[in-house]
C-alpha cells in the first residue's frame, strides 16, 4: 500500500495550502520516507535530465572561476529567468564568494537553491479555504491549461471533503463548457454553466449565488483564455471580478493566473496586465513535466512579488501539486 | 514593455558621435544591448551566440566605425542578419500535386492545434479547395467536441468518433472517408503532447506512418522562451515536420521562438496565428518577424492591412471633403469605421516604427470603448444633424446623449473636438502643415 501512502502524503500537502483540516489518518500512520525533496525530483526528474549536463558541471567544479559566472548566467537565462532577473541572482551569489561563503560549486549550488527558492515563493504557498464559500477566480492566456487546472484543484478539494462548484465562465471557446463538464464529473463537482456564448459575468455572478444557496465551501471559476494586450477582452474579466464580489463580498478570495512553464519573457507582460487588471494573489504553473523550466516565475515574483501557488506536473487528475519553492529549485538546480 | 533595440543601440553611441570615432569597445557594448534585446525577445541562448558572433564580424569589418550614424547602421546589420537566418522570403505550405493534400498538426499541449486546423481549414476553403478535418486528439476532454463545433462554424466537415481512443485507427479512418467524400484537403489535428513523454511522441510516429501527410506542421505558441529549441528539434527528430504555424501572435510577445526554430531546424514558417476569430490567419513574412523581434514596428503589415480595407476611390473622395473644410459627421463615422475594421487601434499603433518607443512606460492601449461611445453618439443623430453640426442645440444634445446612452459632455466633447478637427484639416488643404500647439 506504498501507493495509498504517497497518495495521503499528497493530500496532506493540500491540506496544508487549502488551510484544512488533514484527512484522517489511517490505521498506521507511514513514516514519511523520503522527504519533499526527494518526491518532487521524483516528478521533475525528465526535465532535470535535460537541463542537468550544463549545470551540472558548474556544480561539479572545485573552484569558482569567472567562467563559473557566465555559465550560471547562461544557465539561468536558458530556463528563462529573464536577463535582469538572471543577473541579480548571480549578483548576490558573487556577493556571497567575496564574503568567502561560497568556495566551491556544491555550495554554489546550495546557495542558488536558496536564492532561487526565496525569488519565487519565500514562504510555503497559502491558499486557504476559509469562507463561505471561497472563491476562486483562474485567469491566463489562452492554451495555458486553466481548465485542466480548475478540474484538478475540484479534484484536491473534493477529496478533502469540501463541496465544490465550479462555474465555466469560458463561454467563448469551441466545447470549453464540455470540456469542464468532464473534469466535474470526474471530480465530483458540480458544474455551473450557460449556454456557449453568454456572459462570462452572468455565470461567475450564478456560480457564486449558487454556491451560496447549496452551502458549497469552495466555488472554483474558469474563465476564457485571452491574451493580456486584448483590451476589450481584460475590462470583461474586470466586470468579472466586480460581478463576484457583487455577488459575495470579498470574493474572489484568490485570484490565480495560470502560466505555461514554457512561456519565455512575455510571462512577464502577462503577469503585470492581469495583475493590473484584476489584482492577482498568486500564480498557477503548468506543464513543468515537460524541458522547460519555468524560470519566468522567478523574474514574476522579482518583479511583482507575486508567488507560485501550485504546479501542473501532468495530465492526469493527480498531476497538480502545491509549490515547493525550496524542493523546486533544489531539484531543477541542483546535481545529483 | 521592452525598449526597441535602436533605442538600446542609440542609447549605446549616444555621446560618441562628438567624438566621431567608435572605438572597439563601443562595439562590445552594442554587441551585449543586441544581445540582450534577442534575450529579451526569447531567442534561445546558443542562436542569439551564433548571431551576435556573425553581427559582430560584420560591424568590425564594415564602414561602421567610421560611420556618422553607428546605431543605424548597427541595426541595418542586424535586421539583414536575422532576416537572412529566417529565410529570405515567405514559404507556402506543400499542397500535393496528387490531392488529397493531407496535413498532419502536431504541437505542445495548449500551443493552439485545434484553432490552427480550423483556420487553415478556412484558408484553403477561401482559395476553393474542399477541406476536411479528422478529430485524433483522443485524451484532452471535449477536444473532438472542440473540432467539430469549429468545423460547423465553417462549414467544414470533421470526421471524429465518439469515445474513440486509438488516434491511429480514427487518422486511418478518416482519410480513408475523406478519400470517399473527395475532399481534396485533410487536417489532422493531434493531441497536444510534451517531447519527452515517448508513448505520445510514439503515437504522433504512428499516425503520420498512417496517413503519410503531404505536409506535418508544428503548431508552436509565439510565447514559448528558451524552450523552444528543445521542442523544435524533438519534434524534428520524432515526425521531420515540414514547416510551422506560429500562434498567439496578436499578443504583445516578440516571437523570439519563431528565429530559434528556424535557425535550429531549417524548417520555414507557413502561418501566423493573429487572433481568435477563425479568419485570423496570415502568411509569414521574414523581414517583418526580424523588425519585431528588434522591436521596430511593422509598416509593411500595416499598409497592407490598409489596401485590404480602405476603397481608393472613397479616401480620394473623402480627402477633397476634408482639405476644403466640407467633412461631415457622416464622413467622419465613415473614415472611423473603416480604420477600426482594420483591427483594434491599440494593434496598428504598435505597427508603426517607433511608437512603442514614443510612448514608453505609458498605455499604448487605445480606448474602443470611446470610440464605440463615438460612434453611437453620431448614430444617434438625425442625418441633418450629421450634415450640420451647428444645428444642435442643448435640447438636441440632451436628446443624443440619452439616445446613444452618453452624457451631454461626452457630446459637447465630439462636436467641439470636430469643429477643431475640420480647421485643422483645412489648413492643412490650403497648403503646409500647420504649426503644431506646443504644451
Amino acid at each position: 500500500m506504498t501507493g495509498d501512502a504517497e497518495g495521503r502524503e499528497q493530500l496532506e500537502r493540500w491540506a496544508e495550502l487549502f488551510a484544512l483540516a488533514p484527512p484522517p489518518a489511517p490505521e498506521v500512520a507511514e513514516k514519511r520516507r523520503r522527504g519533499l525533496l526527494g518526491r518532487l525530483r521524483e516528478n521533475l526528474s525528465k526535465p532535470r535530465q535535460t537541463i542537468s549536463p550544463q549545470i551540472a558541471g558548474i556544480f561539479a567544479g572545485t573552484l569558482i572561476t569567472s567562467d563559473t559566472w557566465d555559465e550560471l548566467e547562461e544557465a539561468l537565462i536558458t530556463a528563462d529567468c529573464g536577463m535582469d532577473a538572471s543577473l541579480a541572482l548571480v549578483e548576490r551569489l558573487r556577493a556571497q564568494e567575496a564574503e568567502g561563503r561560497i568556495t566551491n560549486g556544491q555550495e554554489l549550488a546550495r546557495a542558488l537553491a536558496t536564492e532561487v527558492a526565496r525569488d519565487m515563493a519565500p514562504e510555503p504557498p497559502k491558499l486557504e479555504i476559509a469562507h463561505d464559500p471561497t472563491v476562486i477566480l483562474v485567469v491566463g492566456v489562452n492554451g495555458s491549461g486553466k481548465t485542466t487546472t480548475v478540474g484538478k484543484l475540484a479534484h484536491r478539494l473534493a477529496q478533502l471533503d469540501q463541496k465544490v462548484v465550479i462555474g465555466a465562465a469560458d463561454t467563448f471557446r469551441a466545447a470549453a463548457i464540455d470540456q469542464l463538464a468532464v473534469w466535474a464529473e470526474r471530480s465530483g463537482a458540480s458544474l455551473v454553466r450557460q449556454a456557449p456564448g453568454a456572459d462570462p459575468g452572468a455565470v461567475a455572478y450564478d456560480a457564486v449565488a449558487s454556491g451560496k444557496a447549496r452551502g458549497a465551501d469552495v466555488v472554483i471559476i474558469d474563465t476564457a483564455g485571452r491574451l493580456q494586450t486584448q483590451r476589450n477582452l481584460m475590462d470583461e474579466l474586470r466586470k468579472v471580478r466586480g460581478v463576484i464580489d457583487k455577488a459575495l463580498p470579498g470574493a474572489p478570495h484568490h485570484t490565480l493566473l495560470v502560466l505555461d512553464a514554457t512561456t519565455g519573457q512575455n510571462g512577464l507582460s502577462q503577469a503585470q496586465l492581469f495583475d493590473e487588471a484584476i489584482d492577482l494573489s498568486g500564480v498557477v504553473i503548468t506543464k513543468l513535466d515537460g524541458t522547460s523550466r519555468g524560470g519566468i516565475a522567478v523574474a514574476i515574483h522579482q518583479t511583482l512579488k507575486l508567488p507560485v501557488a501550485v504546479v501542473g506536473v501532468g495530465e492526469k487528475l493527480e498531476d497538480l501539486q502545491p509549490f515547493d519553492a525550496r524542493a523546486y529549485a533544489g531539484a531543477i538546480f541542483t546535481a545529483e | 514593455m521592452f525598449d526597441a533595440l535602436s533605442d538600446k543601440l542609440q542609447g549605446v553611441f549616444a555621446g560618441l558621435k562628438a567624438r566621431g570615432k567608435l572605438t572597439e569597445a563601443d562595439i562590445d557594448k552594442a554587441m551585449r544591448a543586441i544581445r540582450l534585446s534577442l534575450l529579451e525577445a526569447d531567442v534561445s541562448l546558443p542562436v542569439v551566440k551564433q548571431l551576435t558572433k556573425a553581427i559582430s564580424e560584420r560591424a568590425h569589418g564594415s564602414d561602421v566605425m567610421t560611420s556618422l550614424t553607428p546605431d543605424q547602421q548597427v541595426v541595418k546589420i542586424v535586421n539583414e542578419e536575422l532576416t537572412r537566418l529566417m529565410g529570405e522570403s515567405s514559404v507556402g505550405m506543400p499542397m500535393s500535386p496528387r490531392p488529397p493534400t493531407i496535413v498532419l498538426m502536431a504541437g505542445l499541449q495548449g500551443s493552439g492545434k485545434t484553432t490552427c486546423c480550423a483556420k487553415l481549414a478556412r484558408h484553403y476553403q477561401q482559395q476553393g479547395r474542399a477541406p476536411m478535418m479528422i478529430a485524433c486528439d483522443v485524451h484532452r476532454p471535449a477536444a473532438a467536441q472542440q473540432l467539430a463545433v469549429l468545423g460547423e462554424q465553417i462549414g467544414v466537415p470533421v470526421y471524429k468518433e465518439d469515445g474513440g481512443t486509438d488516434a491511429v485507427a480514427i487518422a486511418t479512418r478518416g482519410v480513408a472517408q475523406a478519400r470517399a467524400a473527395a475532399r481534396d484537403l485533410v487536417i489532422v489535428d493531434t493531441a497536444g503532447r510534451i517531447v519527452i513523454d515517448e508513448a505520445m511522441m510514439a503515437e504522433l510516429v504512428q499516425v503520420r506512418d498512417a496517413v503519410s501527410p503531404t505536409a506535418v506542421v508544428l503548431v508552436l505558441d509565439a510565447m514559448t522562451g528558451q524552450d523552444s529549441v528543445n521542442v523544435a528539434s524533438a519534434f524534428q527528430e520524432a515526425v521531420n515536420f515540414d514547416g510551422v504555424v506560429l500562434t498567439k501572435l496578436d499578443g504583445d510577445a516578440r516571437g523570439g521562438a519563431a528565429l530559434s526554430v528556424r535557425a535550429v531546424t531549417g524548417r520555414p514558417i507557413f502561418f501566423v496565428g493573429m487572433g481568435e476569430k477563425v479568419d485570423a490567419l496570415e502568411p509569414f513574412h521574414p523581414d517583418r518577424m526580424a523588425s519585431r523581434i528588434l522591436g521596430m514596428g511593422d509598416v509593411l503589415s500595416l499598409i497592407e492591412k490598409a489596401e485590404q480595407t480602405v476603397d481608393v476611390d472613397d479616401a480620394k473622395d473623402l480627402q477633397k471633403k476634408m482639405t476644403s473644410g466640407q467633412m461631415t459627421l457622416e464622413d467622419f463615422l465613415v473614415q472611423m469605421k473603416q480604420v477600426r475594421k482594420m483591427g483594434p487601434l491599440g494593434q496598428l499603433l504598435g505597427m508603426v516604427p517607433g511608437f512603442k518607443a514614443l510612448a514608453k512606460g505609458q498605455d499604448v492601449q487605445v480606448d474602443e470603448g470611446r470610440l464605440d461611445r463615438i460612434e453611437a453618439i453620431i448614430h444617434s443623430m438625425t442625418p441633418h444633424e450629421r450634415r450640420r453640426p451647428d444645428v444642435i442645440n442643448g435640447s438636441r444634445r440632451r436628446r443624443i446623449a440619452i439616445g446613444s446612452g452618453t452624457t451631454v459632455q461626452e457630446v459637447n466633447q465630439l462636436l467641439s473636438q470636430f469643429q477643431q478637427m475640420k480647421k485643422l484639416m483645412k489648413r492643412m488643404g490650403k497648403g503646409g502643415f500647420p504649426s503644431l500647439p506646443t504644451a
